[in-house]
């Protein structure tokens, strides 16, 4: 299996020197290609820190970043916006979906600002629309849209330039249960037929047991790892749930 | 507290204000100039024609205040709105923490009174320096030396500054005061969250739009240029000005649509880098921003019409005369009065009858001048006319149309003749072309092009005219340019050169005298000039006299003095409406920005590059510039060539130079607001971590 990510000893203070914060307390793990990993904590884990340093919207404070064996927390200016365009995708909490475009036009941006040709934008925009499910919506701008449909857009936005790591963060947060589900199952959908390597942070049991490997994170260190095997769903959900009791806290309040 | 609160606002928003503080302080600077103008003046060695029309000109420029005041409150009035708008949130946040309206209102108070105090003081500060500057230009306006430099300061025009302004504050405060008492907690919390909905426009209407528009434009710029024959009377203008400011509407209106359609069918410009974005973008807005586009696209309309006219006036004034006053003194007298002119005109008087038989040289005996000590080059002719030959006439078949195009025209004016002896003579002083007449010809000289025009059809029809039986015929078959009498505009419409014997038929009209001071300095030139001018009109003999003098000293300075003026106020209200027209554009494109703060951050977010997002951003706003600009520089090439028609007694040989001068205002005044507007919203797109 080829390596996609991995984290080296990592670490994130924020703060002055009288009063330290350490958001992330020395994390180290790997992520391999085809692999859907959720990290679970509570809020103020440190669990949006730790993506904010992967999707280099935030520096770490020492340790390095590598995907596909190039160190990210070397890059500097261009190169790190050329790094987050090309071997990135982003799926967010709140769609970030520019509302002043149409759905095709929302994802069609994806692929222009890498210089790639209409026409080949066109045929990509129809093969991953069908595979989401938006065709229905692509000629839609995202207030006519209900959140599923905004997210799976967004989703696609995500996976169409074929990047190297799907980065989500809280992917469900803003979707019905309703929703959720739909959006949970096109991730595995992306993942097991696209072989898409999807990162995402939740806090959410039901949403985290969609995934093959759950992280937990607690105090920016990991505090548990588990993975769903040949678990069944409904299985695997139970285990994390023992694990979220295990951890205490607010993430009870997940449930 | 609430003055602490308003200070930290003010602190904290100074990027926000940026613009609208250096508009406040350019429109304070710039009204304290041109009303200190006056404070300047007085340091110019000028003679005392010059300083009436220095009078009448501060006279005008503070009227003209007036009405720049009124912009200026307006476009204050504007900003501060809009800046209250942007902070709705904030607003809403006190309300919610139990603040009272009333409280609300007295920050915004102290807030408008702050910014109101430093801009006036920064503004005059700025101002009296620029006005230095100005005493530069105004001496070289009067083509006056500077006697000595000094630093003025012109109490009166500061004063006036600080009450113009203090009022519009005064306004703005209660203004705002109006908008808060009047808001609703709800709106205040939620306002910004309304997106308006994106709908392209019916492309087949939008069509139909716009060629209707485009159409009613062609028109209009047709009536000011080639059916400007018709313009009869000032109201007439009106027509033009109304159609072209409704289908300039209209076509903002509908080329935007149309283009947007355009350009998201043509799919590889469309999908290529961020121009998706940018163009829906322009297209979010263009719905709400059509009519402040138009209102901006008309003022640089004006702005451009009166800078480029107002700073070629005094040019061709002054160049004309040089051709226009080829000698220092031209006297002329009534021959032949007759009771019913004396009756029909308040120039004459009873008294003039008897000296109107006398001789021109006679008369100036009367007032005791003596021709021979003062004069030289002198060249004496007669002015002939005759009631039975009259404009009409002298068109002969051309006639007909003629009156059917200008039927308001004035057709039955007398013609008037000169000798052809005379004109040589006259020639000959003038430096100008002589002439030779066969028995049956005549020459036509004039210089008022559009009346002369018309003659030429009837001189290419070989029109005759007939004195005292005998028909005469066009020697050329155009009119020869030239004049006979000396005035500062090029406003002969025609004088008939006839053989000398041909005036025996004809009554003298008028006896005239063109000469040259015996004089070989300036100074010695105006006190020639002093005699007669001072010497005649203090005279008692002048109120038994048709007789007046035209001196090219008079000519000259009446001359400079109107351009100036014309000038003054022409870069008064050209500079006003260029900055308010762009101030109104800068501060919308900013609260723009500020607006898409979040959709920049979703760029970033997936990727883009920060050049190409910058680029789109520059490519924004420079459209937005550019639309009204681009359309308003189309208005004015039909406004320059209706004022070009218009001024055109003046002359209008030096356009090119003014057209430079007004586009270089342009470039740094609408620029430098563009270029500002581009670094500020740059400045408020980027990424603060």
């Amino acid at each position: 299996m080829q390596r996609i990510l991995k984290i080296d000893k990592i670490e994130k203070y924020y703060g002055s020197r009288s009063s330290l914060t350490k958001a992330i307390d020395n994390i180290s793990f790997e992520v391999e290609k085809g692999e859907f990993v959720a990290i679970m904590g509570s809020s103020g884990s440190g669990k949006t820190t730790l993506l904010n340093c992967i999707s280099t919207i935030d520096k770490v404070t020492s340790g390095h970043i590598y995907v596909a064996e190039e160190d990210i927390t070397k890059l500097k200016g261009s190169s790190l916006n050329r790094f987050r365009r090309e071997e990135l995708g982003f799926i967010f909490q709140d769609f970030n979906l520019l509302d002043t475009l149409t759905a095709y036009e929302n994802i069609s941006l994806a692929l222009s600002i890498q210089n790639i040709r209409a026409n080949e934008i066109e045929a990509r925009i129809k093969k991953v629309a069908e595979e989401l499910d938006i065709k229905s919506v692509l000629n839609k701008y995202p207030y006519q849209m209900s959140g599923g449909q905004k997210q799976r857009v967004a989703s696609a936005r995500a996976i169409i330039t074929n990047p190297k790591l799907i980065l989500a963060d809280e992917p469900t947060g803003a979707l019905d249960s309703k929703s959720a589900k739909m959006l949970l199952e096109s991730f595995n959908h992306l993942n097991e037929e696209l072989k898409a390597t999807i990162l995402m942070v939740t806090h959410d049991a039901f949403t985290a047991s969609y995934a093959s490997r759950v992280i937990f994170i607690k105090d920016g260190k990991i505090f548990n790892e588990i993975i769903r095997g040949e678990n069944s769903r409904k299985e695997f959900f139970d285990k994390i749930i023992d694990v979220v009791t295990l951890l205490g806290g607010d993430l009870n309040d997940a449930l | 507290m609430l003055f602490k609160l308003s200070l930290k606002n003010i602190k904290k928003s100074l990027k926000d204000y940026a613009i609208y503080f250096f508009t406040l302080i350019l429109g304070v600077a710039i009204f304290y100039v041109f009303n200190a103008i006056e404070s300047q003046t007085v340091l110019l060695d000028v003679t005392k024609d010059t300083r009436d029309i220095i009078k009448l000109m501060t006279n005008m420029l503070s009227g003209v205040s007036v009405f720049v005041s009124f912009i200026l409150g307006f476009l204050i009035i504007y900003a501060s709105r809009f800046l209250i708008k942007r902070r709705n949130k904030e607003f809403g946040i006190y309300l919610t923490l139990g603040m009272s309206k009333r409280k609300i209102s007295m920050i915004l108070f102290f807030e408008t009174f702050l910014i109101g105090i430093i801009s006036l003081f920064v503004g005059l500060g700025v101002g009296v320096l620029l006005s230095q500057l100005m005493s530069l230009l105004v001496a070289n306006m009067f083509e006056a030396d500077l006697t000595e430099f000094a630093f003025t300061f012109s109490h009166s025009a500061c004063i006036k500054t600080l009450i113009y302004f203090g009022i519009m504050y005064l306004l703005v405060m209660i203004f705002n005061t109006i908008n808060i008492s009047k808001c609703k907690l709800i709106d205040l919390l939620h306002g910004s969250k309304k997106s308006e909905q994106i709908k392209l426009k019916n492309p087949i209407l939008c069509t139909i739009i716009f060629i209707l528009s485009a159409t009613i434009l062609g028109y209009a710029y047709y009536l000011v240029t080639g059916g400007i024959a018709q313009i009869s009377d000032a109201t007439y203008i009106f027509k033009p000005i109304i159609l072209g400011a409704v289908s300039t509407f209209f076509i903002f209106w509908s080329l935007s649509g149309l283009i947007l359609i355009l350009v998201t069918h043509m799919k590889k410009l469309y999908y290529k880098g961020l121009n998706s974005f940018i163009v829906r973008q322009i297209s979010s807005k263009v719905n709400t921003t059509v009519f402040s586009m138009t209102v901006i696209c008309l003022m640089l309309f004006i702005t451009i019409c009166v800078l480029s006219s107002a700073l070629s006036i005094k040019n061709s004034m002054t160049s004309n005369l040089k051709t226009l006053a080829p000698v220092d003194i031209q006297f002329s007298k009534k021959i032949d009065l007759k009771e019913e002119t004396i009756q029909s005109s308040w120039m004459y008087n009873e008294n003039m009858i008897e000296d109107s038989n006398i001789t021109l040289r006679e008369t100036l005996e009367r007032f005791d001048f003596n021709v021979e000590e003062n004069l030289k080059d002198i060249v004496e002719f007669d002015i002939y006319t005759s009631n039975d030959i009259l404009f009409k006439d002298t068109l002969g078949t051309y006639y007909e149309e003629v009156y059917k195009k200008y039927p308001l025209m004035e057709f039955d004016t007398t013609e008037t003749f000169i000798r052809l002896s005379d004109y040589n003579k006259l020639a000959r002083l003038y430096g100008k072309d002589e002439y030779t007449l066969e028995n049956e010809e005549y020459i036509l000289v004039a210089d008022y092009k559009e009346i002369a025009n018309l003659r030429n059809e009837a001189l290419k029809r070989n029109t005759p005219i007939t004195i005292g039986e005998k028909k005469y015929y066009p020697k050329f078959k155009q009119y020869e340019d030239g004049f006979i009498y000396m005035i500062s505009t090029h406003a002969n419409t025609g004088i008939f050169i006839v053989p000398d014997n041909a005036v025996n038929f004809l009554s003298k009209e008028e006896s005239v005298m063109s000469a040259n001071y015996k004089a070989s300095s300036d100074d010695e030139k105006e006190s020639i000039e002093n005699l007669i001018v001072e010497g005649m009109s203090s005279h008692p003999y002048n109120e038994y006299t048709s007789l007046t003098a035209s001196t090219k000293i008079h000519l000259y300075e009446s001359s400079v003095g109107l351009g100036a003026m014309v000038t003054f106020i022409g870069l008064y209200l050209g500079i006003i409406f260029l900055i308010s027209s762009a101030a109104i554009l800068a501060l919308k494109e900013l609260s723009e920005s500020t607006d898409n703060k979040e959709r920049y951050r979703v760029l970033r977010k997936i990727g883009t590059d920060e050049k190409l997002i910058n680029s789109a951003l520059f490519k924004q706003i420079a459209i937005f510039f550019l639309f009204p600009l681009v359309i308003a520089m189309i208005h004015s090439v039909f406004g320059i060539m209706f004022c070009n028609f218009i001024l055109s007694v003046f002359g209008n040989e030096k356009l090119l130079p003014s057209i430079i001068m007004t586009s270089i205002f342009i470039v740094i005044i609408y620029g430098g607001y563009f270029i500002i507007t581009y670094l500020c919203s740059k400045n408020i797109i980027k990424e603060k971590y």
